[in-house]
């Protein structure tokens, strides 16, 4: 009796949260299919009458600026990505494979900035960033994004510690010099690496939401302008739908093709 | 060239370099010597630069703010002391803010002890498991304005939440967004929702990596699942379980983007970043607002602080 009913619970239990997820999400698609006379008369867990009415994705599209959103959202993911990655890796392969004065210093500031929550600091990071003169500027998130990713530091330092520093010495007594060595030997084998910070940081600045918000409000990123719906789209929601799905979509293709490095990026990150 | 006194304080750092900027060849140039002096400076100038400039310089500058009246315009030179200060914690429109944390603080513990239950699970052999996991993953890597209208149409008046429970027969379901008293409930299980995910992917990294042979012999000396449970998976995710917890902390203390995108603070949402911010950019108080983010820090550092204290990591590597 015991043995027949464990499964059955366990399988129940997963089932149920499995419902739990997924139905909020259903209805949103089911809203975002529907038209807006059939949005008023039918209720929410209704199915679509027609599965593939996508006018409401091409009015989001027009009315909203979800293209300019994604076409900015690229650009700034593209260079603050690059960045971050040369910035990380070269400061990553300063502090494990050289032994200076402040080295110390340097790695407990990096340590300590972890635990500063940026969301507060902004108060005064914003007069920092206005003071360069980058206010409404893409250059401001871009350099926000950079320059406060420590974690990828860590993620950098932790896999360059297995990668063998004979390496280093056998192309030192060639008379390759520091660069050389760092460009040629260390990033390349650093892919695994940055492929995980890619992946994990990717994420975060295309869900970001607080950054864009505060400093560009001229244009608009992915989040700033599925946020422009709130106002003037009010109750019409099969709209406000299409365009929620707009933004989930690309979400679920990437963990479709990436779940396994997803999953070990977030390890790496949480346990630094 | 520079000596690794600053290193030898600590002596359980053990470096694997080759220590080549360490000892220069004598007879070469001092321009080469100074180079090679320079290099590690080089490689590490642009990330400490910007560490500097955007995160401590910010962070200094706040401590100054909150010790003066200012409007974020002008000079900074109407110093009042800890006033700042003793209004955050004298106002009790401002101090109010503290109780809602407190609704996503227990949230936090609620959201926990569901990941730990299907991390547990999951880590047994099941059927589907991928499926089951990714389910239970991917609202973690949904957009936050996104998550925000997927709830905001869940608990509309008439919406799919009040359609369910009509089903079950609650026939007047209350205004989950607009009553003051049901609100809080109704962001901060949208907000379990949301991370559970990433609690979940966590505990069962960490429930993995333990040897499939302290299973074994656990098995063999029959131990059911729950005393694996108790005596194998959980020790096994202590370390992950206090990290969640600081976590959880500090979390509950940062909510935004939920409340905001949802209620923009209304009917009692308005949390103390929320806080913080309009105090900032809308009432103009930079000086007020930033006594509250010190005040955030110095919650945030202490309880890290207990945190190492109490949960000290088995092994330090980095630093």
């Amino acid at each position: 009796m015991k043995r027949a009913l464990a499964p059955t619970l366990k399988y129940a239990s997963l089932i149920i949260a499995a419902v739990l997820v997924l139905l909020p999400l259903s209805v949103v698609l089911f809203a975002s299919l529907k038209t807006s006379e059939e949005y008023s008369n039918t209720g929410p867990l209704t199915p679509p009458e027609n599965w593939f009415n996508i006018s409401n994705f091409v009015t989001a599209f027009e009315k909203a600026d979800m293209l300019q959103g994604f076409i900015n959202t690229t650009i700034v993911l593209a260079i603050s990505l690059t960045g971050t990655i040369l910035i990380g890796t070269m400061a990553a392969y300063a502090v494990d494979r050289f032994e200076f004065r402040g080295r110390k210093l340097i790695m407990g500031l990096f340590l300590v900035a972890t635990l500063i929550p940026s969301v507060t600091s902004q108060v005064a990071t914003f007069q920092i960033i206005n003071g360069l003169g980058l206010y409404n500027t893409k250059a401001a998130l871009v350099l926000l994004f950079m320059g406060t990713d420590i974690i990828a530091i860590y993620i950098f330092i932790q896999f360059m510690q297995s990668i063998p520093v004979s390496l280093d010495e056998a192309a030192l007594l060639d008379g390759a010099n520091r660069w050389t060595i760092y460009w040629r030997i260390i990033l390349p084998l650093l892919k695994p690496a940055i492929a995980t910070v890619v992946i994990i940081k990717g994420i975060a600045i295309y869900n970001e939401f607080y950054l864009p918000f505060l400093y560009l409000q001229s244009e608009p990123l992915i989040s700033t302008a599925l946020f422009r719906f709130k106002g003037p789209f009010g109750a019409q929601w099969e709209l406000i739908a299409a365009a929620t799905i707009v933004v989930i979509i690309p979400t679920v293709i990437a963990f479709m093709f990436l779940q396994k490095w997803i999953y070990k990026g977030l390890v790496a990150g949480a346990v630094k | 060239m520079s000596t690794p006194s600053a290193v030898s304080e600590d002596a359980t750092v053990t470096l694997t370099t080759g220590g080549r900027g360490r000892k220069p060849h004598r007879g070469r140039t001092s321009g080469r010597r100074l180079l090679t002096a320079l290099t590690p400076y080089l490689f590490v100038a642009v990330a400490v630069g910007l560490l500097l400039l955007l995160t401590y310089a910010p962070a200094v500058n706040m401590i100054w703010y909150s010790l003066n009246n200012w409007t974020g315009f002008g000079e900074v030179d109407d110093f009042v002391g800890l006033d700042n200060y003793i209004e955050v914690f004298t106002n009790p429109k401002i101090f109010a803010v503290f109780g809602v944390s407190l609704y996503y603080f227990v949230a936090s513990f609620v959201q926990m002890a569901i990941a730990l239950y299907f991390a547990a699970l999951l880590s047994f052999s099941t059927r589907f498991s991928n499926f089951f996991r990714g389910v239970l993953f991917f609202p973690y890597l949904i957009n936050g304005v996104a998550i925000g209208f997927v709830f905001l149409y869940l608990f509309q008046p008439g919406g799919t939440l009040d359609t369910v429970l009509g089903w079950f027969g609650l026939a007047d379901p209350p205004q989950w967004l607009g009553d003051s008293s049901i609100a809080n409930f109704a962001l901060a299980s949208t907000s379990v929702w949301r991370y559970t995910g990433l609690n979940f992917v966590l505990f069962l990294g960490a429930i993995q990596s333990i040897p499939s042979e302290l299973y074994e012999a656990a098995e063999l000396d029959g131990a059911g699942k729950w005393a694996q449970f108790r005596f194998i998976i959980f020790p096994g995710i202590r370390r992950i379980i206090g990290l969640s917890f600081i976590l959880a902390i500090s979390g509950s203390l940062s909510v935004f983007e939920i409340p905001y995108i949802m209620t923009s603070g209304a009917n009692g949402t308005t949390t103390f970043v929320i806080q913080t911010v309009q105090t900032a950019f809308q009432f103009r108080q930079v000086g007020l607002a930033s006594a509250m983010a010190v005040i955030l820090l110095a919650i945030v550092l202490i309880v890290t602080w207990l945190q190492r204290k109490f949960f000290p990591d088995e092994k330090v590597d980095l630093t």
